[in-house]
């Protein structure tokens, strides 16, 4: 990218729209226009395909042309925590609930949805709304991408814990009360399960953690220990699990 | 031109080492365990003490026929080896045996959190095999590695944290630069709390519950045959020199020794590493199995707040000496 007025300018981020010529893309450019259509492919076939694993996998495609979208900003820190974060762990996750319950090999027929329309509507808005607030947002302001990296874990961690500090911490309340939220929730259902009398489960010689009687509502607890009194699946798998 | 020459030529060396030290720390897996076990393991091929064995058994994975199950995911199956493999050799790049700038494939300017990234992707592989193999063990197998992965890699992280707390960057060079000798005592939890969760994110014995072989086979890997096997497991072992490097580098500071400082740091990068792979050989000759629910226990109520303690212990430590 040339600046050829802007290149003594100190600041990474600098306002140079005027010079900056729309018809004569550098190499940077181009290789981030590429990209980002192998993700927005990607991200297509991941809400198109009639395979649920494949889409996951063209997450994982999806999610990974983003953080090379970062590095190519020079957000470096940025691009790996993305990769760490959603590669690494959410599509696991996701993976991982998938080959709990179901993940057949080939299509799956039911796996289409009949709010098709709806969904492209809210899709398509929500797109419109973010372009249209990120561009009219930054809409002179230019990455200088031969200074110093604008993205660079020390400016990042400086902008944030200088400039963004109380979103941060707004973030982490909130991420704590959701952590806070899914012990109480699974504690719950375990006290649930260890409420009926003990003698019935000693008398069946269960395991003193047989799990969920939540799905056996109607048949009351004896039924339910009697229906599965081996189910001695540990209370750490369950949280792991999680 | 010569900037051309130089990151090929560092890229070369990275490969070379990819592609010969998994092997010696086969063979030495190998030859170690026999000895531990009061037998010779192999002494014919090549000659001397057997030297070439996993030579010639790369010569025999390379000959197989290459089988995908009649009900599997093709495509996928077929890719899951290359996907478990490439993120240990990305890894490799950025990880500096000496102190000087020629010492190490790539600075990253946010090393610690590439290495880990990229680690964590190599998983995948192991996923991607389970599901697509139509088979139950390997599905199986498949899950216990997610479930794995998803309890160790939080321990790991936190500790690489602790470690970047100390040194005030996150640069894998930067770290090497701020280290001094007392950090050995300072992050020594950290330290064993890494490498034990390493080994668990590899696989490795005694967290070897995804491939044990007495209940699923061979977990995820029970479809696979000839050179996509032997990729699996190239990637294990290139996953033991990129875990010994990593702890090598973050704890026990890298080219830092007694002596010979000038010239001679990588010999000590090296030679701690070595110690340390030779030290995952012998846990897997000496402890047994983990079950499935003491792995996730292990991690959970051990690991996790082992990890949270080190880190309050260097953020005090940290604000006291400043």
């Amino acid at each position: 990218m040339t600046h050829p007025a802007d290149i003594t300018h100190p600041a990474a981020v600098t306002l140079a729209a005027a010079q900056h010529g729309f018809l004569s893309p550098t190499g940077v450019e181009i290789a981030f226009l590429l990209v980002g259509l192998a993700t927005f492919g990607a991200a297509l076939v991941t809400v198109t395909t009639r395979q649920l694993v494949h889409a996951a996998l063209w997450l994982v495609v999806a999610l990974g042309g983003l953080a090379v979208e970062y590095l190519l900003l020079t957000a470096e820190f940025i691009a790996w925590v993305q990769v760490l974060i959603y590669v690494g762990s959410v599509v696991v996750l996701l993976l991982f609930g998938l080959m709990l319950t179901r993940a057949p090999i080939g299509r799956s027929p039911d796996a289409d949805s009949g709010n098709r329309w709806a969904a492209l509507t809210v899709a398509v808005a929500a797109a419109a709304a973010l372009v249209w607030v990120v561009v009219d947002a930054f809409r002179t302001t230019w990455v200088d991408l031969d200074g110093p990296a604008a993205g660079s874990t020390a400016v990042t961690g400086a902008s944030l814990f200088q400039n963004w500090v109380l979103p941060f911490e707004a973030l982490s309340v909130l991420l704590l009360a959701a952590l806070v939220g899914a012990i109480v929730l699974s504690r719950k259902a375990k006290a649930e399960s260890s409420l009926p009398p003990v003698n019935s489960r000693a008398a069946t010689g269960g395991s003193p953690s047989v799990p969920d009687s939540r799905n056996h509502p109607i048949g009351g607890t004896a039924r339910s220990h009697a229906a599965k009194p081996v189910a001695g699946t540990h209370p750490a798998d369950q949280e792991g699990a999680r | 031109m010569t900037d051309v020459v130089d990151v090929a030529l560092r890229l070369l060396i990275v490969f070379v080492v990819f592609l010969t030290f998994p092997l010696i720390v086969g063979q030495t897996e190998h030859k170690v365990m026999a000895h531990m076990q009061g037998r010779l393991g192999p002494m014919y091929a090549g000659g001397f003490h057997g030297w070439a064995q996993l030579v010639a058994d790369g010569v025999k994975f390379a000959q197989k026929e290459d089988v995908v199950p009649a009900g599997a995911d093709r495509r996928i199956f077929q890719l899951a080896p290359a996907v478990a493999l490439l993120p240990y050799l990305l890894v490799l790049v950025a990880i500096p045996i000496g102190p000087d700038e020629g010492a190490v494939g790539q600075v990253l300017d946010a090393g610690i959190f590439f290495v880990l990234a990229v680690m964590g992707v190599g998983v995948l592989g192991s996923l991607m095999a389970g599901w697509a193999s139509a088979n139950k063990f390997s599905l199986l197998g498949g899950l216990r590695t997610a479930a794995q992965l998803l309890a160790y890699e939080l321990p790991m992280l936190l500790t690489a944290a602790s470690v970047a707390m100390a040194a005030g960057t996150v640069s894998l060079p930067g770290i090497l630069d701020a280290f001094q000798w007392w950090w050995l005592p300072w992050q020594i939890v950290g330290a064993v709390v890494f490498f034990v969760a390493g080994l668990a994110e590899l696989q490795r014995p005694p967290f070897d519950m995804p491939v044990a072989d007495s209940e699923i086979i061979f977990g995820a890997y029970t479809e696979y045959t000839g050179l996509r096997f032997a990729l699996f497991l190239l990637a294990e072992y290139a996953g033991i020199i990129v875990l010994c490097g990593l702890t090598t580098v973050l704890f026990l500071g890298g080219w830092h020794g007694p002596w010979g400082a000038d010239g001679l740091g990588w010999v000590w990068t090296l030679l701690k590493t070595a110690v340390l792979a030779f030290l995952v050989i012998w846990l897997r000759v000496t402890y047994p199995r983990l079950r499935e629910d003491q792995l996730q226990k292990l991690s959970w109520t051990l690991l996790v707040p082992l990890s949270l303690a080190q880190i309050a212990l260097t953020g005090i430590v940290k604000v006291v000496i400043q």
